[in-house]
């Protein structure tokens, strides 16, 4: 790290002495000058990340995503091995509190669905500074942490899809109070807020917008309970339900360009709108190797990458969107809301699941 | 018993020590826990919420209904083929007892992810075999896994070879005479079989509803991935789900002991069962038993026998082979549609296929090695009566048996999160989690065997001339090897489809084949659970198939009740 000392100015060595009273130092968010200086990708960091060997990166993304971009990292940077350590984005945030209550540090690189869980990181002083050049260049202000803890390493949407070959376009609901039809009684299949952050975050932003009564209408319709945002679209490629209620627009499109019988909707109501922000951790065991895959993972082709291969949706500019799908600009998205998430999250799953007895 | 092994004293306190802290530190941090409140003071608050909020309550009378039905099922399966098999001229008997055998091998949540792929209400392969035979709508089902009747069926499935087993060795061993007799004194065959078999049998079927009603009670893996998409909840899902986050340790192990309570009772009522069975067996030697000519229902009898295996084996397992080949697992694979690409994912692409399958391999092996070493050291201080005290170690070593894995599980992590021995992340704590819960059925297996070589025969090589060493080497050893080698199987075996304990214990480091498989269900990734599913089968099935011809087809059927996920 180069970042320059200047008073009131939180350092990695700060970090790392914060990280071990970690849990007891939750709330505190670090005040900062300035953003830690842009980094490029240098021969030097290169060399440090090849003695290192490997990286562990905890995301939440579709395994198969997750699997493609950690081969293509290799592949680009022989000699370091990346691990994917790939569950839930709820159920890696519990992870990780656990591992760090042990002192386990295991995890280099984490990525998550549920943004608010990099707030509540950030205030915990478990993240170390790190801005790649592509992030300070390129990426909106919405899209990095003013401290230079995390960037959107992707973007994505939890949108209604339907099985093409169950249901007719026409009779395919337009919008989530569609989905409260009789007709839809046992068609439904829908992700776990506290399994995934794809759908916590979508959860928040419904529960805000349409109220907890559309969940308790829904909870009626005998709904199949999944747990993770990927599932659903799958449940529909196999033809087990007819339409789903939530559920990783990426997954959707990946489905549909495979040949899959499914179609996604984007609600009249807006669709939920999911950022899900990369950090390295503090005590990462392989610090540059950390910093190697993230400055990577943020670059135009490595974005490219996570919109051709995983039908992502990427916060840099360079980025061409699929041609077939529509542009994320011309879709009426719900407004994101991470630290209000942040403050609900413990709320939501237990309403959640006092409605849909799991 | 006169024999001098004067270090045994220090062995006897040493392993009794050791087994009282496998024991005693995670079942007291347990009840520590259960009695704390979230601040850590003394409370009885855990218990309050527990029987007072419907999100515990439900799953807590769910379970009983569950753990009730799976065990009037079971015995309404096995106990008949159990009869058909022991003592009917029944074709295919031989077969039919291997395949229930094998059926056993199959871990319970890999049988409910291939009963998903067939009876998924619309997705399912029977389901759309009916709708295209019959013609019914496309919005209506035949059958619905995901249901309380599903999920208890799909239970069922994997715990009725545990009934089975212990009804057909009773039948086994009872002897002809008393039937001869009835029948001498005019009685019909049907007459017989009621008023003689059933009632000596009934001690035993009564045991083996017990054992089912504990594997469904204690069982994590099929009710959580049947229970959930069904929107309910057993009282192991709910302890799990106690760890999402914030954890509520508190409560997890509050719920956890009506379990622990539960099983101690049911398993002193067991024990009081097969108590009794001893009077079957009195006396000297018995001709075997007369077989029961079925006539013209032979083959009725067979195919309905296969029928029952259907249900564990032939259908989930073509599921599974067909969803191992194809892109989408609802449908059927042709030779122009099979894809090696589920294969291609799982060894080439997914990074924790290979350290999870080392992960596995080490701990089958290592739990394999010291639980069968353990077990032995204490089969043989208690079977040989070599110090006093040694009661006090076979209670120890059958005790785990009252602990359900998912409570082990949670006692373990409460126990080994802190100082001094922070275990938590390593290999160290699995291998003690698995030790413990696979010891009693380790060290039954052994201190039958030693049983089995009676001192007679001992005393017999002596008598004959031969010294101690030689008695031992020629006659104790080779009769104790195949026990010891089978053990030692039988716990690898065990060790390779555990999920309830390890799902609370692993970490990204120690992730083992089943938690691996379990990860991926909850993304819905079912090729790649496919092929992990056939490789751990077959893992397993290569392994008992040494067992058997190592130790010998007759440990076979101890495999015990305790192993299931």
């Amino acid at each position: 790290m180069t970042t320059k000392l200047t008073p009131g100015k939180l350092t990695r060595r700060h970090v790392l002495a914060a990280s071990a009273t970690a849990t007891g130092a939750a709330f505190v968010t670090p005040v900062r000058a300035a953003p830690p200086e842009a980094q490029q990708i240098t021969p030097a960091l290169i060399e440090a990340a090849k003695k290192e060997g490997k990286v562990t990166w905890y995301t939440s993304v579709d395994l198969p995503v997750a699997e493609k971009v950690a081969k293509a990292f290799e592949a680009k940077y022989p000699g370091i091995t990346a691990r994917v350590e790939r569950s839930g984005a709820e159920r890696n945030f519990s992870r990780i509190g656990q591992e760090y209550a042990s002192k386990i540090y295991v995890c280099d690189v984490v990525n998550s669905s549920d943004a608010a869980h990099l707030i509540v990181w950030k205030r915990g002083g478990l993240l170390a500074p790190y801005v790649p050049q592509d992030v300070a260049q390129y990426f909106p202000p919405e899209h990095k942490d003013p401290d230079g803890m995390y960037a959107s390493w992707r973007i994505t949407l939890s949108p209604i899809a339907y099985n093409t070959r169950l249901v007719k376009p026409e009779d395919a609901p337009k919008g989530f109070a569609d989905l409260l039809d009789p007709k839809w009684m046992g068609k439904i299949v829908k992700a776990h807020p506290g399994y995934s952050g794809t759908i916590m975050t979508a959860t928040q932003q419904l529960s805000r917008d349409l109220g907890w009564g559309y969940f308790e209408k829904l909870a009626k319709q005998k709904v199949m309970q999944v747990q993770s945002a990927a599932d659903p679209p799958k449940k529909l490629a196999l033809g087990e339900r007819a339409v789903m209620a939530d559920g990783g627009e990426y997954v959707v499109s990946e489905l549909r360009t495979r040949g899959e019988p499914i179609e996604e909707v984007y609600a009249i109501e807006g669709t939920p709108l999911v950022t899900g922000p990369s950090a390295i951790m503090a005590r990462a065991a392989n610090p540059n190797a950390a910093r190697l895959f993230t400055a990577w993972s943020m670059t135009a082709e490595a974005q490219q990458m996570n919109v051709d291969v995983g039908a992502l949706r990427s916060a840099h500019p360079l980025v061409k969107e699929r041609p077939d799908r529509r542009k994320l600009a011309d879709v009426k998205t719900l407004r994101e809301d991470a630290a209000a998430v942040a403050d609900q999250a413990d709320d939501i799953k237990a309403r959640y699941t006092k409605l849909f007895k799991v | 018993m006169k024999r001098t092994f004067d270090l045994s004293r220090p062995v006897l306190i040493a392993v009794a020590a050791l087994l009282a802290v496998m024991i005693v530190l995670p079942v007291g941090w347990l009840v520590v826990y259960a009695f704390s409140s979230k601040e850590g003071g003394a409370s009885l608050g855990n218990f309050a919420t527990l029987f007072t909020d419907p999100t515990f309550v439900d799953p807590l009378i769910t379970t009983l209904i569950i753990a009730v039905s799976v065990s009037l099922l079971c015995c309404a399966i096995a106990a008949p083929l159990g009869w058909l098999v022991a003592r009917t001229d029944m074709p295919l008997a031989r077969s039919v007892r291997t395949l229930v055998m094998a059926s056993l091998v199959t871990p319970p949540f890999v049988g409910a992810i291939a009963w998903e792929m067939l009876a998924a209400p619309n997705s399912g392969l029977l389901n759309q075999l009916w709708r295209s035979l019959t013609g019914m709508p496309a919005d209506e089902a035949l059958l619905d896994i995901y249901s309380l009747e599903g999920l208890i069926f799909v239970i069922a499935c994997y715990t009725f070879p545990y009934v089975f087993i212990l009804v057909a060795n009773a039948l086994d061993r009872m002897p002809g005479e008393l039937e001869d007799a009835s029948s001498m004194l005019g009685a019909k065959t049907w007459d017989t079989a009621r008023r003689i078999t059933v009632p000596l049998a009934l001690p035993t079927l009564l045991a083996g509803a017990l054992v089912a009603f504990l594997q469904a009670m204690n069982l994590f893996g099929s009710p959580a991935i049947l229970a959930i998409p069904a929107g309910f909840h057993t009282l192991t899902t709910r302890i799990w789900s106690l760890f999402q986050f914030p954890p509520k340790p508190e409560l997890a192990a509050a719920a956890s002991l009506p379990l622990l309570v539960l099983t101690v009772l049911l398993l002193r009522a067991q024990a009081m069962a097969l108590g009794r069975r001893g009077y079957a067996v009195l006396g000297g030697k018995y001709g075997e038993p007369r077989l029961i000519k079925l006539g013209a229902l032979k083959w009725p009898a067979a195919g309905l026998a296969l029928l029952v295996l259907a249900m564990p084996l032939f259908l989930p397992y073509a599921a599974l082979f067909n969803s191992a080949f194809s892109r989408v697992a609802s449908r059927v694979i042709s030779f122009e549609t099979a894809t090696l690409h589920n294969f291609r994912f799982t060894f080439f692409e997914l990074s924790s296929t290979m350290p999870a399958l080392k992960n596995t391999f080490l701990l089958a092996t290592s739990t394999a090695t010291v639980g069968a070493l353990l077990a032995l050291l204490i089969a043989y201080i208690v079977a040989r009566k070599a110090v006093a005290g040694h009661r006090v170690l076979g209670f120890l070593a059958t005790a785990p048996l009252a602990i359900p894995g998912i409570v082990l599980g949670v006692g373990l992590f409460l126990a080994y999160t802190r100082p001094p021995l922070t275990l938590y992340g390593t290999l160290w704590i699995l291998l003690i989690a698995f030790v413990t819960i696979e010891l009693p059925a380790a060290y039954q297996q052994l201190s039958s065997a030693f049983h089995a070589v009676h001192p007679e025969l001992e005393e017999a090589g002596r008598m004959l001339g031969a010294s101690r060493l030689r008695t031992l080497a020629d006659i104790t050893a080779p009769l104790l090897r195949s026990a010891v080698i089978a053990t030692w199987c039988f716990i690898f075996v065990a060790v390779i489809r555990e999920l309830s304990a390890a799902v609370i214990l692993f970490t990204s480091d120690t992730k083992v084949l089943s938690v691996l498989i379990f990860d991926l269900k909850e993304s819905g990734d079912v090729g790649a659970i496919a092929v992990l599913s056939l490789v751990m089968v077959a893992i397993t099935t290569v392994v008992v198939a040494a067992a058997n011809r190592l130790g010998g087809t007759r440990t076979a059927g101890r495999l015990h009740a305790r192993a299931a996920g």
